[in-house]
C-alpha cells in the first residue's frame, strides 16, 4: 500500500487547503499526472502524483485544511492487490492518535483527522494538536479576500528567512545587446505573431547554459550543505496583478530549444496569473530569475528564495555609451545581469565568472 | 555526612535495637559472620546473642520463629539471605503473618519486620540474583517497602517497625556500597512514592537498583535535551497510585523501569494503573524496560544484557519522543 | 467593422490581460504601456487576442506604431476586414 501526502510546494508552504480531487477509488493514475487541487497561501496548485498505482481510498475530504506531510490518499502498487475489503468502519485501520491528543483537539474544537502525526508511528500527540491550534489562532482560512494577506506572509517568511540564513554576495556585468536584438528582430520577422520569441527566453536559455559550466549556482542548500542538480529548472519571477509574487519553474530550459522555453514560459505566465500551477513546478526550482526591466529599472539585486542558492536578475536594455572592441565609443543597446548568490555554495570569483560565461552566451544568440 | 547504604541500614537498625528492648535481629549469619552484607557487623559484641539470633539454614523455620515472637509482643527483624531463599518461607509470609489480622477478627496482629537482599548485578547466578519483589507486592496484609536512597535506607526501618502489621524491606544487593549524603531531614514516610527529580516530559518510574540508572538515564537525556522526571515508587504495596498519575498527568509519557520479568510484573500493574487512571492524558502507549525473560545468566556480559540499563531506558524514552 | 466595435474589441483584449484597468479612465491620447502594468509577455498576449479576434497580422516591427490607444485603433482599423 503507497501513501500519497501533501506535499511541500515551495520552502514557505506548511499547510493547504484540498479544493478537489481528479482521481477517485479505483483509477489507475500514472505518475506526474494531477490528482488534485491545493490552495497554498499563494495559490491553487495543481497537485501530482509521484508514483504509478491504483487509487484505494481518499483519506481527506475536499475542504480539509492539511498540514504538509498529511497522508491525502492510500493506493495500490501496479501489481499489489487490495487487502481487506474497504471496510464500512475502521477499527483496523485506526489512525494512531494519543488519547491525550483527541481529548485536547476534542477541548480545542480541532478535528484531529486532519492533522498529520509526529509521535511514534505516526500517530498523533499533544505537539500536533498544540501546533494546529496555534496555526489557526495565527492564521485564519484564507478566504479569497485575504490571498494577498496570505501571500505577502508567505513572501515575508521566505524571505525574512533568506535574509536571516543565507549570506548573500552580488555581482552585477553590463551586457552588450545588440547581437541579441538585432539577432531576435530578425528572428522574430519570419515568424507569425503566434511563435515570435521575447528577449526573456533568450536569458533564461543563456542562464540555464553558463549553469552547466557554474554548477554551484543552480541547486539547493539543505541540511548545512550544497545538493547541486544537474538539471537547470528556473524559477521564473512573475508577478501577479493583485500584488504579490510568485516563481513557478520551466523544467530543464537547458535541454529545450528557444521555442520550447518561449512556449513553455507563456504557458507558465498564462497559468499562474490563471492559478492553475503544478506542484512540481512550485517546488522544483533550482534558481530563480527575475526581471524587472520591464519596469523600468537599469539593474535588481534579488533576494534569493530558499533553499535555492542563487538568483540572477535582469534590468531594462537601454541604450548607452559602449566602448567597443575596437576601442572606439558608440551607443549600444545595454541590459544589466545581475547575480545574487549564497556564499556558504560560491565564492565572488565563481560568481564572476558565471557571470561572463552569462554574458558571452548573450554574444551568441544564434546558439542559444 | 557522605555514608554508605549499608552503613545507612546498619545506623537504622542499632538505633532500633538500642532503641527498644522489644527490638531483635535474627537470621543465617547475622550474628558471629556479621551478615552476609555486613549490615550487622559487631552488633552480636554489643547487643549480646540473646537479640542478634544466628539461625539454622532454615527460612522456614526462622521466618515463623519472627511472626511467633511478633505475637508475643516482640518486634522482630528477620532477615532473609536473598528473596530467592526466601520462597522457603513463603508459607510462614504468605499464609500466616499476612492473613492472622484477617483470621483472628483484629484480634492479633503480626509487627514483623522481614528484611531481605534481592537483585543482579553481582555474578551470583540465577540462585540468588532474582528480583521477586512483586510476589510480595501481590500480597494484601503486608507492605513492601523498597529503599533505593542513602536516606531511605536509614529511614525506612523505624516507621516499618511502627507498623503494627507485617513490613518487608527489599535491599537491592547492589546498593549496599552506593556512597552518598546522608540528609539531615532522612526520616520519611512509608506511604508515598518519592519524586526523585522533576521533569516534563516523561515520567520514568523505577525503584530499588534500577532508581539509580533511571536517574542515570534523566542525566543523558538531559545531556539530549529531553526533560524526565524520575519517580522513586519505594513503596511497592500499596502502591502510591496518586503520585503515580499526577506525575503521568504532568507529562503525558511513562516508561517503567523494573528488574522483575515483564509478564506479570510490577512494571506491568504500574502500567494498568495508569492506563485505568490517566488513559486520556496519556499522549504515547506506556513503556516498560525489564529484565530478559530468562534466569539471570552467570556471565557478567551476559548478566548485564539481561538486566535494565540507563542506556535501555535513554533509548526507551527516546523512542517514546520519537527523538 | 465599426470603429466603435473595433473599440470594444480591443478594449476588451485588454481587460482581459490586466483585469484591474478602469477603461473610461484610459487616456486614448497617452502611451498604452505608460498606463497600464504591460510587460513584454502581457503585450505579446495582448496582440496575440487582437490577433485572434481580428485576423491582424502585427509584424514586431510595427509595434511602434501601436503606442496610444487611438494609435492602435487606427492601425488595426486600416487592416481589419
Amino acid at each position: 500500500m503507497l501513501e500519497f501526502k501533501l506535499p511541500s510546494i515551495g520552502s514557505d508552504m506548511d499547510e493547504g487547503k484540498l479544493l478537489e480531487w481528479k482521481i477517485k477509488p479505483g483509477d489507475r493514475v500514472k505518475k506526474g499526472q494531477v490528482v488534485a487541487i491545493v490552495d497554498t497561501s499563494k495559490a491553487a496548485v495543481d497537485v501530482e502524483i509521484w508514483f504509478d498505482g491504483t487509487v484505494h481510498e481518499l483519506l481527506i475530504e475536499p475542504g480539509a485544511t492539511i498540514p504538509v506531510g498529511t497522508v491525502l490518499a492510500t493506493l495500490l502498487a501496479p501489481g499489489e492487490k487490495a487487502g481487506a475489503p474497504a471496510r464500512p468502519a475502521p477499527p483496523a485501520g485506526r489512525r494512531k492518535i494519543s488519547p491525550a491528543a483527541r481529548k485536547r483537539a476534542e477541548a480545542l474544537g480541532i478535528d484531529v483527522d486532519t492533522l498529520a502525526g509526529s509521535g511514534p508511528g505516526g500517530a498523533v500527540t499533544l505537539a500536533d494538536v498544540d501546533a494546529a491550534a496555534a496555526q489557526r489562532s495565527s492564521s485564519k482560512p484564507a478566504a479569497t479576500s485575504d490571498r494577498q494577506a496570505e501571500m505577502r506572509k508567505a513572501i515575508a517568511a521566505a524571505m525574512s528567512r533568506s535574509k536571516r540564513e543565507i549570506p548573500h554576495y552580488y555581482l552585477a556585468e553590463a551586457i552588450a545587446m545588440e547581437r541579441a536584438q538585432a539577432w531576435l528582430s530578425e528572428a522574430n520577422a519570419g515568424r507569425p505573431i503566434t511563435g515570435r520569441l521575447l528577449m526573456a527566453a533568450l536569458q533564461l536559455k543563456a542562464v540555464a547554459l553558463a549553469l552547466q559550466k557554474y554548477p554551484e549556482m543552480n541547486g539547493f542548500f539543505r541540511d548545512s550543505a550544497f545538493q547541486p542538480v544537474a538539471a537547470a529548472h528556473i524559477g521564473v519571477a512573475i508577478s501577479m496583478r493583485q500584488g504579490g509574487l510568485i516563481a513557478p519553474a520551466i523544467h530543464d530550459v537547458g535541454e529545450k530549444t528557444l521555442d520550447e522555453v518561449m512556449r513553455d514560459l507563456a504557458d507558465l505566465v498564462k497559468r499562474a496569473r490563471a492559478g492553475s500551477l503544478k506542484s512540481s513546478e512550485m517546488s522544483d526550482p533550482t534558481i530563480t530569475v527575475t526581471n524587472l526591466g520591464e519596469q523600468g529599472v537599469e539593474a535588481v539585486y534579488g533576494v534569493i528564495y530558499p533553499p535555492q542558492v542563487a538568483l540572477v536578475g535582469f534590468g531594462r536594455i537601454t541604450p548607452r555609451p559602449w566602448v567597443d572592441a575596437a576601442g572606439g565609443l558608440t551607443v549600444a543597446p545595454v541590459l544589466t545581469a545581475s547575480l545574487a548568490a549564497d556564499h556558504r555554495v560560491s565564492d565572488g570569483h565563481r560568481g564572476a565568472l558565471f557571470l561572463a560565461e552569462l554574458r558571452d552566451w548573450l554574444q551568441q544568440p544564434e546558439k542559444l | 555526612m557522605k555514608i554508605s547504604y549499608r552503613e545507612a541500614m546498619r545506623q537504622a537498625m542499632h538505633e532500633a535495637l538500642a532503641g527498644d528492648p522489644r527490638v531483635f535481629l535474627m537470621g543465617e549469619d547475622v550474628g558471629k559472620y556479621g551478615g552476609t552484607y555486613a549490615v550487622s557487623k559487631g552488633f552480636i559484641e554489643e547487643f549480646g546473642p540473646e537479640r542478634i539470633r544466628d539461625t539454622p539454614l532454615s527460612e522456614l523455620g526462622f521466618v515463623g520463629a519472627g511472626i511467633g515472637a511478633a505475637l508475643g509482643g516482640m518486634r522482630p527483624i528477620v532477615e532473609v539471605m536473598t528473596v530467592n531463599f526466601s520462597l522457603l518461607a513463603l508459607d510462614q509470609i504468605v499464609n500466616t503473618a499476612a492473613v492472622l489480622r484477617h483470621m483472628s477478627g483484629g484480634q492479633f496482629s503480626v509487627p514483623l519486620v522481614v528484611r531481605m537482599a534481592t537483585g543482579a548485578g553481582r555474578q551470583l547466578a540465577a540462585q540468588h540474583s532474582h528480583s521477586l519483589e512483586n510476589w510480595y507486592a501481590h500480597i494484601p496484609g503486608i507492605r513492601v517497602l523498597a529503599p533505593a536512597t542513602i536516606g531511605d535506607a536509614r529511614g525506612m526501618l523505624a516507621p516499618a517497625l511502627a507498623d503494627p502489621d507485617p513490613v518487608i524491606i527489599f535491599e537491592h544487593a547492589q546498593l549496599y556500597n552506593l556512597e552518598g549524603e546522608l540528609a539531615d531531614d532522612w526520616q520519611c514516610d512509608i506511604a508515598r512514592a518519592a519524586v526523585r527529580r522533576e521533569g516534563s516530559q516523561v515520567s520514568v518510574f523505577a525503584y530499588g537498583g534500577c532508581l539509580p540508572k533511571a536517574m542515570q538515564a534523566a542525566a543523558e537525556l538531559a545531556d539530549a535535551g529531553i526533560d524526565a522526571e524520575v519517580i522513586d515508587l519505594r513503596l511497592l504495596r500499596p502502591l502510591d497510585t496518586e503520585t503515580i498519575a499526577a506525575s503521568v498527568r504532568k507529562t503525558h509519557r511513562a516508561v517503567v523501569v523494573d528488574e522483575g520479568w515483564k509478564s506479570g510484573s510490577l512494571a506491568a500493574e504500574v502500567v494498568a494503573r495508569i492506563v485505568e487512571d490517566c488513559f486520556y492524558d496519556l499522549d504515547a502507549p506506556p513503556v516498560r524496560v525489564c529484565s530478559a525473560e530468562v534466569p539471570i545468566p552467570y556471565a557478567r556480559h551476559m548478566e548485564e544484557a539481561a538486566l535494565p540499563q540507563p542506556a535501555k531506558i535513554v533509548a526507551a524514552v527516546k523512542e517514546l519522543l520519537n527523538a | 467593422m465599426t470603429q466603435d466595435e473595433l473599440r470594444k474589441v480591443v478594449l476588451a483584449t485588454l481587460l482581459s490581460i490586466a483585469p484591474e484597468v478602469e477603461a473610461d479612465e484610459l487616456r486614448a491620447d497617452k502611451p498604452l504601456r505608460n498606463q497600464v502594468d504591460l510587460d513584454s509577455m502581457d503585450w505579446l498576449n495582448f496582440l496575440l487576442g487582437l490577433h485572434e479576434k481580428l485576423a491582424v497580422d502585427i509584424p514586431e516591427a510595427d509595434y511602434a506604431k501601436l503606442v496610444t490607444l487611438n494609435d492602435a485603433l487606427a492601425y488595426l482599423g486600416a487592416r481589419v476586414r
